[in-house]
This record gives structure tokens, C-alpha cells and sequence, in this order.
């Protein structure tokens, strides 16, 4: 197994180089990229451009980053100077972003390559990336399956070894549960811990972005990499980025890991047998169980599906065809903005935005966004009642593994609730961790969940470090 | 002008009014009026996706400043998103305060007395500007429509008064009251030509004692003069209808310049459900009292105290000369004329000149030092420079800045110094002597008979009390 570390250990070393890490990764995306449908673009002579220059700094004597000539996969959610990003929606077509997002910036610095921009659900919304307006993303694990999403893109690029990371963002659970679906590590940070500027947003108070790995200690070194505070992003956290790495074997002796009664609760046997396994491989660490029940988090679905719509509805409003992206021609303005919305926007995007829309409205806001905002302090202080008796908490990822294209494309209610114990995290803002451990039907991976209150990274990733080794990972 | 009957207006005034912060509300971009269009734009301000608002912390302390000189509290804060689609707003939202509004529970006295409330005095962003080509120039109807985002993200504070004016001559007071305030403060230009400070009315009307009228929002105010009349006008209407048995539908009604009438823009049913909420890309404002005091004790006296003390020099002003000193505060001329004051310089003379020949040349008024207006006036009452050649001196200072005995004698005004003048008088009593003896005999008005030949030979540079004060001393 390929894993960041160790190219860029390779490259530094002169071993090997950039550019022909770069090769690799391309011909892996040439040869399995019209099957699995994971890139929308793939940006080969900017890609060969910044290898050269990693090559270059290289060749000099000096050190390239961490992710020296590191290829990644970036979500088509993020902007990236000149790059086509598209959010898979038809109404951002031929856009080319003038500005770097944050995350890119601090990417590039260290060394790392973006090689292109992955697949989603149309703006982040869906939970398989069938919702793509450029079709659906297959799993490599198995091309009948959905990868999960809506980072699904991102997830099947490292699945397939076409990058041995990738960038995705999480706002009900679009890192953890694709993460899970793949095979792979997922990690949702502390929200404000990596900055959101040029994350082209889907529900902002939720929105975080995170590294898709193979390896624990891969999610670590990409998290150091893109955390820490950015004057450009007003609900950044003030601090430097954490110091990951080097706790990544600190292991779990003596730490309170509380298994949530709801975060198993309705999941598939194998599932919750997985999440057991798990508990033991803790215990076995060091580590004391307690069982907790937090039923607020029953209430996390809906508060969600009122929260996030009613910002998308906001935040997608400037896509209006007077500046970029589709423009569907019309009489007037108004009419202008209808025609090209109408064209431009998928059917779960305008459902949401609908949704929103109503949330928010005169005489229904106090009944519906109003009780949601209430339901969410309700959520934050009942994680903060939880990590009074545990120091880290425990369950599934997902209720079962992969899924079969269609299976719950016809059911909104099915879909969505594929993200039930990965949304209560986003509603409180703290981080959690997707880590692969076990497998269920047809020898699919199941995720294991490990959440935090704010802050806890170091934590969660080297609880995930004992579990990646207990699953016999590594 | 007063209304028919016993009918009474009740106007209350929404002033926007944009901050003259180097840098946009939410972004690094220039503010600044009159450059090219979309030359001052970034993504934020653009609002491309991805893009992220910073709150520009000037903009923040010049919000402070407003609150602190309208006797505001000053109160935790947040920003909430207003939705509404409109082609020169790029995000399709504005972000403004809603609920919660950086000031609040304030109010304005006015020079005659009466206090205004002000309900609340919040920040928001400016969005970009349209300018609609061919077909009806309107939205609606127009060829084209082009649109220059420069404006968009500029920072804005609306200042909204409370229901306490009673006629259109107290608004019109208000809103040039709190212009001198804005300016004082440093917030703003106060430029409503520039539309750096616009006024939207609300007006409505009622018999004494009885609850408040329905109300109309009067838009497109670009002058105290337009703000005064469309307030007429649009009580006027008001009344008309009632008196014809109709009633008043709350809207939203446009100004006419050309016509001097008000229309219908929208309807309260047309109006727009903006679906406010708590804006997710900025955190609360909470501004700690170090800062604020911090805010407090940079700021300069304000218009009224100004006006006090400028009043105060004067031991009973005319009626013309408080009009005269309320130009000058106006325009704030008074530092200027408080130093020649202390100079000695007769206030009167002070304030008409500042009233007078300052108001005309404000372009350049940046040029003349307060040292330069002084001695000017000083040697106008020393009687080396006539009243008119003051006046000229004044000029050339606003002009072009300089030393005004350096610029009085470039102009050649030196050679009606003492000497000369008598020279010249000498010479017209010799030319006519039966006037002079009639003058010499008592005759006082053949005083202006000479003035009138000095002034004609001197070409009007003369000191008409000068010419005096030599004539008699030669009597």
C-alpha cells in the first residue's frame, strides 16, 4: 500500500520524484477513470508544472513539505486557480475559479500535487454521488455499489489508488461516510479548525473540510497540513494548526470511551458487531467503557434536514446567471434567473432549496428553522453531558455497508437517513473520525465512528491509531 | 407650510449613509467613489463561490462613533443575511443587522430644541449599482442593464429615527443635523449627490391625538430640498385622499425630480419576504469597553456643542448672523473662524466671510490655513485690504493656497496702503474744491461723493473706510 508518508519520504530522498509519482497516479486514473467515474477533471499539465517545481526545490537541497510530490485528489467543491470546478452541477458549467481556496494554497506549499477535481453529489447533497449532474461515481471495491457521498469522488480516487489522499468536505457526514463505504479513513474536523475560504458552501455553519486516507497517520499529517487559523475565514479557530503526528501512538490507556447506545441503534448486525470488536480492541488498550445513551441525538435528522437547507437556500442564490456559470436566456431579469436555475440545479438540489426556502419563511420560521436552531443547543449540551463521563465516544459510521446504485434514490427519507449518526457531530461542531474496521456483506468494509468534543483530533486519530492496528491494518 | 385643517404629519427617516473606510466592509478592496467600473472588486465582494466576509474593523469603530454621538447604547451585535434576488446584489443577499443592531435607543436634539429619537443605527453592506440602458431606463423595460460592482460590500450604517417628526422643515433639520454629525464623527462625507448619504421617508398622516396613520415609504430622496418637498407632497396627497373618503395602502413610493410627485413603486402585498437569518460566515460583534472608550475619546466635539460655542462669542446675534454661523457649522468652517476669533478678529466679519466667500470655494478649501484666513481678515480691519479685495485675497487662497500679504501684493492691492491713498485724495479735494468746502462746512453725505471718485480711480481696491477716515482727517 502506497501511502502519502511514504512518497514523500521517497520523494525527499531523491528515491524517486514528483513527477513520476505523478505518473503513476495518472496512469492509474487513465486506466480505471471511464469505469469508476471519479474525476471530473483532471488537471495533468498543472499537476506535471507543480511536480517539477516540488522536483525543482528538491533537486536544490531543500525540503520540499511534508507532502513533497504527494498527489491529491481535491473535491469539485473546492476552487483551485484556472481549474474547472463545477460542484457536479450543471449551473457552475465552464466556471474557472480565480482564486486558490485556502486549503489548496497550504496543500501546494507543502509540497502536496493536486492531480484533479473529483466527482460529488450536485453542491455536496446526497449520500452516493448519484446526485451528480455528471453522472454517478462507481465503488472500486465493488462498480455495482455507491461510493457513499457526497465526497464519493474523492473516496473512490484513494479506494482505487489513483491518489493515496484525497480532499473532501463534510456537512451531515460527506467525508465519514464514504470513508466508511471505501474502506478508508475519514476525518471531520473541529468546526473552524480548517479554514472554508474557497469551499464553495453548501451549509455553512456545518461545513467542514477533511482528508480521505488510507492510513491513520496519513489523515494526521494532511490534517496538519491544511488546519490552523485563517484570517480569511471569520469563523476560523484563532490557533495554530494542532500537533497531530506526533500523538498518533499515544494510544487510549486510561481514556473513557463512552459506546453510544444511538449510534448503534437500527444499524445492520455486522455493523454493530464491528462496533463491538471495537470496543474490545479499546478495552484491551487501556481504555475503561461506559455505556451512554444521548437520545437528543434521535432528533439530529430533523434538525439537520431544517438547518442545512434553509442555508443552502441562501448560499445558492447567487447562482442566477448574471455573472458566471449557465445562463438561460429570458424576456427579463427575473425571468432570466428562473430559466437558468430551472436548467442548472438537479432535483435534490432544488428539493433542498425549496425546503430552505420554506424553513425560513414568514410565518413558518419560528415552527421549523427557529426549532431546529433550538434542537441543536439541545444536541451541543448533550455532547457536552457526555464528554463530562467519557473523554471520546463510539459507534458506527453508517447502518450498513455500500449500497446498490438506486436502492434509495427513489426514497428521500431512505437516503437520508443514511447519515443519521454522522450529523450529530456537524450539529455540534465537533470532530470526529470514520476509521475502517471489520467487514460485512460481501466482505465490504465497515466504518467504525469515534467522536470528540471540539478539539480532540490528536485524541480521536490516535484512538483510530490503535483500532487500524487491532483491525490488523497495519 | 402648514397642512389644511388640523391634520398632522408624522415622518420618520431612514438615513443610510456609507463609511469612508479605506477598504470595503467585508473584503480588502478600495472605497472609493468614481474609479472605473469593477476595478474594486475581489471575490469576496463578488461574492464568487467560496468567497468568505471579514468584518473590516474601521468600519466597525466608525459605526461606534455614530452611536456614541447620537447617545446610543452600544450593544452585542450579530449580522443576519436579507435575501432577495437583485442583479447588482452578487451574493443575492445583503448582510445586515436585524434583531440585534450594533446601536440602538439613541436620539438627535436639534438646534430648535426638539429631540428626535433614533430607534436604532445598524451596519450593513452596500450592494452594486445598475444602470439600465434604452427601453424605459427602468428595470423593468430597459435594452440592457449594465452593472458596476465597485459599490458592492461598501460599508453602510442606516440610521433609523424614531416617529417624532411633526413637519417637513423639523426632517429636513434632522437629517442636516445628522449629516454635521456624520461628517464630525469622520464616518462619513455626508455627499447625498455622491449617494454617500441617502434618505429614505416615512410619512404618514392623522388628526391630533388620534393612533398613526397608515404610512408610505418615500425613495430616491437625492437632497434636503427633494427630502422636504416630497414630504409636502406626499402628506398633501395623503390627506387628499382620506378627505375624498379613500384610505391609504402601506407602500413603497419613488420620488420624481422632474414632476415633483410621488408614485407607486411596490405594495406592502408586493413586498418581498427577505427571510432574515443569523448570517453563518461571521461571528458576534461584541466590541469591549476599552474599545469603545477608545472610540469615545478620539472623537471631536460635535455640531451642536460646535454651534454653542460659536454662538456663545457673540454677545446678542441677529437673526442673520445665526443663520451665518449655522452655514459655517454646517460646513464645518467653524475651526477656521473660532481661530481668528481668538485672534481678535470681530466674529461677525469671521463668520460673514466663512458664510460667504469660504461657502462659495469649499473645493479648495483644504488649501487655506487657518493662519492665512486670520491675518486676511485682520488686514481687511486694519484697512489694508478694502472688503472686496478681502474677498479677492480669499479667492486666490482657496484657489491656489499662499500667503495672503505675498498674494495681496501679486495683485497689486499693496499701493493702496496709507500713503498712496492720501496721495490720491489730495488730489481729488485740488480737483474739487466747492465739494470739499461743502464737506469741510458739514455736509456728510458729499463723503460719499469722494469715495465714489477713489473707488472709480482705484478700480474698487480702495478701503471705503479708509477713504473715510482720511477725508476727515484732512477736514
Amino acid at each position: 500500500m502506497t501511502t502519502a508518508v511514504a512518497i514523500a519520504q521517497r520523494v525527499q530522498s531523491g528515491e524517486s520524484s514528483a513527477v513520476a509519482e505523478l505518473e503513476v497516479s495518472l496512469e492509474v486514473i487513465r486506466s480505471r477513470n471511464e469505469e469508476l467515474n471519479v474525476f471530473l477533471h483532471v488537471d495533468e499539465d498543472g499537476a506535471r508544472a507543480m511536480a517539477k517545481q516540488v522536483d525543482h526545490v528538491v533537486a536544490s537541497g531543500s525540503n520540499a513539505g511534508p507532502l513533497a510530490g504527494v498527489p491529491i485528489a481535491i473535491k469539485d467543491n473546492l476552487c483551485q486557480t484556472g481549474v474547472p470546478t463545477t460542484c457536479s452541477s450543471r449551473i457552475l458549467e465552464g466556471w474557472r475559479p480565480p482564486y486558490n481556496a485556502t486549503v489548496i494554497e497550504r496543500l501546494v506549499a507543502a509540497g502536496a500535487v493536486p492531480v484533479g477535481k473529483t466527482n460529488l453529489d450536485e453542491f455536496a447533497m446526497g449520500s452516493s454521488t448519484e446526485n451528480s449532474a455528471y453522472g454517478p461515481t462507481r465503488n472500486p471495491l465493488d462498480p455495482s455499489r455507491v461510493p457513499g457521498g457526497s465526497s464519493g469522488g474523492s473516496a473512490a480516487a484513494v479506494a482505487a489508488g489513483m491518489t493515496s489522499i484525497a480532499l473532501g468536505s463534510d456537512t451531515g457526514g460527506s467525508i465519514r461516510q464514504p470513508a466508511a463505504l471505501c474502506g478508508l479513513v475519514g476525518v471531520k474536523p473541529t468546526y473552524g479548525l480548517v479554514s472554508r475560504y474557497g469551499l464553495i458552501a453548501f451549509a455553512s455553519s456545518l461545513d467542514q473540510i477533511g482528508p480521505l486516507t488510507k492510513t491513520v497517520t496519513d489523515a494526521a499529517l494532511v490534517l496538519e497540513v491544511i488546519a490552523g487559523h485563517d484570517p480569511m475565514d471569520s469563523t476560523s479557530l484563532p490557533e495554530p494548526a494542532p500537533s497531530l503526528m506526533a500523538h498518533l501512538n499515544d494510544g487510549v490507556a486510561g481514556k473513557r470511551v463512552g459506546l453510544v447506545r444511538e449510534l448503534i441503534e437500527g444499524a445492520d448486525e455486522e455493523v454493530v458487531a464491528s462496533v463491538h470488536r471495537a470496543v474490545d480492541v479499546l478495552r484491551d488498550g487501556g481504555a475503561t467503557i461506559v455505556e451512554l445513551s444521548i437520545p437528543e441525538l434521535h432528533l439530529g435528522l430533523s434538525a439537520y434536514y431544517l438547518i442545512a437547507p434553509a442555508e443552502a437556500s441562501s448560499n445558492l442564490a447567487r447562482y442566477d446567471g448574471v455573472r458566471y456559470g449557465l445562463r438561460v436566456d429570458a424576456d427579463d431579469v427575473a425571468a432570466m434567473n428562473e430559466a437558468t436555475r430551472t436548467m442548472g440545479f438537479g432535483a435534490e438540489v432544488k428539493r433542498r432549496i425549496m425546503l430552505g426556502t420554506y424553513a425560513l419563511s414568514a410565518g413558518y420560521f419560528d415552527a421549523y428553522y427557529g426549532q431546529a436552531l433550538k434542537v441543536r443547543t439541545r444536541m451541543i449540551e448533550a455532547f457536552r453531558s457526555a464528554y463530562l463521563e467519557a473523554d471520546l465516544l463510539i459507534g458506527a459510521t453508517t447502518p450498513g455497508v455500500a449500497f446498490t446504485f438506486g436502492s434509495k434514490t427513489n426514497d428521500p427519507m431512505a437516503m437520508y437517513l443514511n447519515d443519521v449518526f454522522t450529523i450529530p457531530t456537524n450539529l455540534a461542531g465537533d470532530p470526529a473520525v470514520s476509521v475502517p474496521f471489520g467487514t460485512g456483506e460481501a466482505g465490504l468494509p465497515i466504518g467504525v465512528q469515534l467522536l470528540g468534543p471540539g478539539r480532540s483530533e490528536a485524541m480521536l486519530l490516535a484512538a483510530a491509531r490503535v483500532l487500524e492496528v487491532g483491525d490488523g491494518r497495519s | 407650510m402648514t397642512l389644511p385643517g388640523d391634520w398632522e404629519m408624522v415622518v420618520g427617516l431612514e438615513v443610510h449613509t456609507e463609511l469612508k473606510t479605506n477598504t470595503k466592509m467585508f473584503c480588502g478592496c478600495a472605497n472609493s467613489f468614481g474609479s472605473q467600473p469593477n476595478t474594486n472588486v475581489c471575490p469576496v465582494c463578488l461574492g464568487l463561490p467560496g468567497s468568505l466576509p471579514v468584518l473590516n474593523e474601521r468600519a466597525i469603530e466608525f459605526a461606534m462613533a455614530i452611536g456614541i454621538a447620537l447617545h446610543c447604547t452600544i450593544a452585542p451585535s450579530t449580522f443576519h443575511r436579507k435575501n432577495y434576488f437583485y442583479p447588482d446584489m452578487p451574493k443575492d443577499f445583503q448582510i445586515s443587522q436585524y434583531d440585534l443592531p450594533i446601536n440602538s435607543n439613541g436620539y438627535l436634539d436639534l438646534p430648535d430644541g426638539s429631540r428626535i429619537s433614533v430607534e436604532r443605527a445598524h451596519m450593513e453592506e452596500d450592494t452594486g449599482k445598475s444602470t439600465h440602458l434604452g427601453g424605459s431606463g427602468r428595470i423593468h423595460g430597459a435594452d440592457r442593464s449594465l452593472v458596476d460592482y465597485n459599490r458592492s460590500g461598501v460599508p453602510l450604517v442606516e440610521i433609523v429615527s424614531g416617529p417624532d417628526i411633526r413637519n417637513s422643515a423639523q426632517a429636513r433639520a434632522y437629517a442636516s443635523e445628522l449629516r454635521g454629525i456624520l461628517i464630525a464623527t469622520g464616518a462619513s462625507d455626508g455627499r447625498m449627490e455622491e449617494g454617500s448619504m441617502r434618505i429614505d421617508a416615512n410619512v404618514s398622516v392623522r388628526k391630533p391625538g388620534k393612533p398613526f396613520g397608515t404610512r408610505c415609504e418615500i425613495k430616491n430622496l437625492n437632497s434636503l430640498r427633494s427630502l422636504q418637498r416630497a414630504i409636502d407632497y406626499e402628506a398633501l396627497r395623503q390627506i387628499e385622499v382620506i378627505e375624498d373618503g379613500g384610505v391609504i395602502r402601506q407602500e413603497t413610493r419613488h420620488w420624481d425630480e422632474n414632476t415633483e410627485t410621488t408614485s407607486t413603486m411596490r405594495t406592502k402585498e408586493e413586498a418581498e419576504d427577505y427571510r432574515y437569518f443569523r448570517e453563518p460566515d461571521l461571528v458576534d460583534l461584541d466590541p469591549d469597553q476599552v474599545w469603545q472608550d477608545r472610540v469615545r475619546e478620539a472623537m471631536g466635539p460635535m455640531p451642536a456643542q460646535r454651534r454653542r460655542e460659536l454662538v456663545g462669542r457673540f454677545s446678542s446675534p441677529t437673526d442673520a448672523q445665526l443663520d451665518a454661523i449655522e452655514v459655517v457649522i454646517d460646513l464645518s468652517l467653524d475651526r477656521l473662524v473660532m481661530t481668528a476669533i481668538d485672534e481678535k478678529v470681530d466674529p461677525n466679519l469671521a463668520v460673514a466671510r466663512a458664510a460667504n466667500e469660504l461657502a462659495g470655494g469649499l473645493g479648495g478649501i483644504a488649501n487655506l490655513t487657518s493662519d492665512a484666513f486670520t491675518t486676511t481678515l485682520r488686514m481687511e480691519e486694519a484697512g489694508e485690504l478694502s472688503a472686496t479685495q478681502a474677498k479677492a485675497v480669499l479667492g486666490e487662497l482657496l484657489a491656489a493656497g499662499g500667503e495672503p500679504r505675498a498674494i495681496a501684493a501679486a495683485m497689486g492691492f499693496e499701493q493702496l496702503s496709507s500713503d498712496s491713498l492720501g496721495a490720491t485724495i489730495g488730489e481729488l479735494i485740488a480737483q474739487h474744491g466747492d465739494e470739499w468746502a461743502r464737506y469741510c462746512e458739514g455736509d456728510e453725505k458729499l463723503a460719499q461723493f469722494f469715495i465714489g471718485l477713489v473707488m472709480k480711480l482705484t478700480k474698487g481696491q480702495a478701503n471705503g473706510k479708509a477713504v473715510i477716515a482720511e477725508l476727515q482727517k484732512r477736514r
